[in-house]
């Protein structure tokens, strides 16, 4: 319950301040326009470009949303009060982490026009739009919480910043760089990209394994982030 | 109310507070004196849940703070030093985010919120940005969030700090008239704050409790020999201090800043009864003329000096 609580001011404090419009500003016009500027000469009605870029973009933009979380109430300390109110640290993080995803949802909200506008124009296959969408989900929310847990590392919200991105985006490209690894670990190194597991949800089909990555993911950013505040107790 | 047994914390490996036991009553307003870094903020948010302990016990009423954190922190309302709060918030949306968190269902919000205001005077700036009040307005809106439960234990660390005269004097008024009912524990590091609000006084010192008592009783006991301020004209400095060396219960005289004809000189005196008179007939068998005498109690200023000196 006090979860919710939390969620719901810190949702509301995302559109409280300028920071949320400028960076879905930024989210969509960097999406609109690497969607839309090869969009016509392809002459394909997919969604497929959209779906490709949105790991690397997402490793700039939703650090910058997490940023904020908790090292903001570090350096202000608000975060003693908070905690020396009858809530845990557990309902902080939990709270905090709903709210970032409701935010990387809302900011994905408004690409919904997208797939209408080819659906418009051209016969779209709705089966990846929904995968893409569940897997953006899926995708916001791990580095949510590798964000988070950057978060609580730090007062400082630039170095939360960088360190979230330079760990999100190893994430989206690591099985791009295969060719660096011995091919023995080939396989473990190639299961760790997110991206990897993202495309294979983006492509419309649900397995366990990605689901599971994911989740993993998320659980280890949020054991983290409460392992890290603990230890600062 | 509050049961704190062989509590220590430290910080890798620096100690901030070492064994320390302190038993606070119902209704006691007690002050936590201590130099800065003498650990009184680590004890403080200990009490209060935001530190876990190294090693020691504390319970809040019945509440124990390992086990039962939850139950505890409801009895508690707390005031951190500076009040750091979200500086993005308006006053009214941060004191009902609190009022949400406290438990209070939301139309019991509105007119708690309407108390608050008249008790902490808050009514001209509920729809303010907390980011742009002036640090006393802050300390208010922090004392209201730290009153939201109507809690039988407030526990304030450092109230005072950083406000101005007027606003030290108001904060005062509002901790003594909470007092009366509640159990407050504060911290301070300006004794005349500690004299002038708290019924007993803890002295802290490296982490360690080096004194703890009530607040007449402390500056009585530690206060020890008395101290007595004498001038005198026609008088030869020399002689003055065989004549006052040889009463009875004179434990030292020392020469002050003598100018002029005028002889400055401070008694001690060897236990806490008064050497006065016994002066002033010594004085009267000479023919010098006796301009001032005044005592001087040892103030808790000199007390703190003693305790907390560093070795």
């Amino acid at each position: 319950m006090q979860a919710i609580r939390i969620f719901k001011k810190e949702f509301r404090d995302y559109f409280v301040s300028p920071i949320a419009y400028i960076v879905i500003s930024l989210f969509l016009l960097v999406m609109g326009w690497f969607f839309f500027a090869p969009f016509f000469l392809y002459g394909q009605a997919t969604l497929r470009s959209f779906f490709s870029l949105l790991p690397i973009v997402f490793s700039f933009i939703v650090p910058a949303v997490t940023m904020r979380l908790f090292s903001e109430e570090l350096s202000v300390g608000s975060y003693e009060i908070l905690l020396t109110m009858p809530v845990s640290s557990r309902d902080v993080i939990l709270g905090k982490f709903l709210a970032a995803c409701a935010f990387v949802s809302a900011m994905l909200i408004p690409t919904l026009a997208y797939p209408a506008t080819v659906a418009l124009i051209g016969d779209l296959d709705w089966g990846p739009v929904i995968g893409g969408y569940g897997g953006a989900l899926l995708l916001g929310g791990a580095y949510a919480a590798i964000g988070m847990c950057a978060s609580s590392l730090t007062r400082n919200q630039i170095i939360a910043f960088i360190v979230a991105t330079v760990i999100c985006f190893t994430l989206a490209l690591i099985d791009k760089l295969l060719f660096f690894f011995p091919p023995a670990i080939l396989g473990v190194i190639e299961y760790l990209g997110a991206d990897y597991h993202f495309q294979n949800v983006a492509r419309g089909i649900i397995d366990s394994r990605d689901i599971i990555y994911f989740a993993g993911v998320i659980f280890i950013g949020l054991a983290g982030t409460d392992m890290i505040l603990e230890e600062k107790r | 109310m509050i049961r704190i047994e062989n509590l220590s914390k430290h910080f890798g490996e620096v100690c901030a507070v070492n064994n320390i036991s302190l038993d606070i009553a119902r209704g006691e307003i007690v002050g936590l004196l201590g130099p800065n870094g003498a650990g009184k903020t680590t004890t403080l948010r200990m009490m209060t849940g935001y530190l876990l302990p190294t090693s020691g016990t504390i319970r809040i009423k019945e509440y124990s703070m390992d086990t039962e954190t939850c139950a505890g922190k409801n009895v508690i309302g707390y005031l951190p030093e500076a009040a750091p709060l979200y500086h993005n918030m308006l006053v009214y949306d941060y004191l009902d985010y609190v009022a949400s968190l406290r438990g209070k269902r939301k139309e019991e919000r509105m007119p708690r919120l309407r108390e608050l205001a008249d008790l902490c005077g808050l009514h001209g700036i509920m729809h303010k940005t907390i980011g742009e009040l002036s640090r006393g307005l802050k300390q208010r809106v922090g004392l209201a969030h730290a009153m939201m439960s109507n809690p039988e234990i407030l526990v304030l660390d450092e109230p005072t700090a950083g406000l101005d005269p007027n606003q030290i004097v108001e904060i005062r008024e509002i901790i003594r008239r909470i007092g009366r009912e509640k159990t407050v524990v504060l911290s301070t590091h300006i004794l005349s704050e500690a004299e002038a609000t708290c019924d007993r006084i803890v002295i802290i010192h490296r982490g360690s409790i080096v004194a703890d008592d009530r607040t007449e009783t402390l500056k009585k006991s530690l206060g020890g020999g008395q101290r007595v301020s004498l001038a005198l004209r026609n008088a030869c400095a020399r002689e003055v201090i065989e004549l006052l060396q040889s009463l009875e219960g004179v434990h030292q005289v020392d020469e002050g800043d003598s100018g002029d004809d005028l002889l400055v000189f401070t008694v001690s005196a060897r236990s806490s009864d008064d050497i006065r008179e016994r002066i002033y007939r010594g004085i009267r068998t000479t023919d010098w003329v006796l301009v001032e005498m005044h005592q001087e109690s040892k103030p808790l200023e000199s007390i703190f000096r003693e305790l907390t000196r560093e070795a």
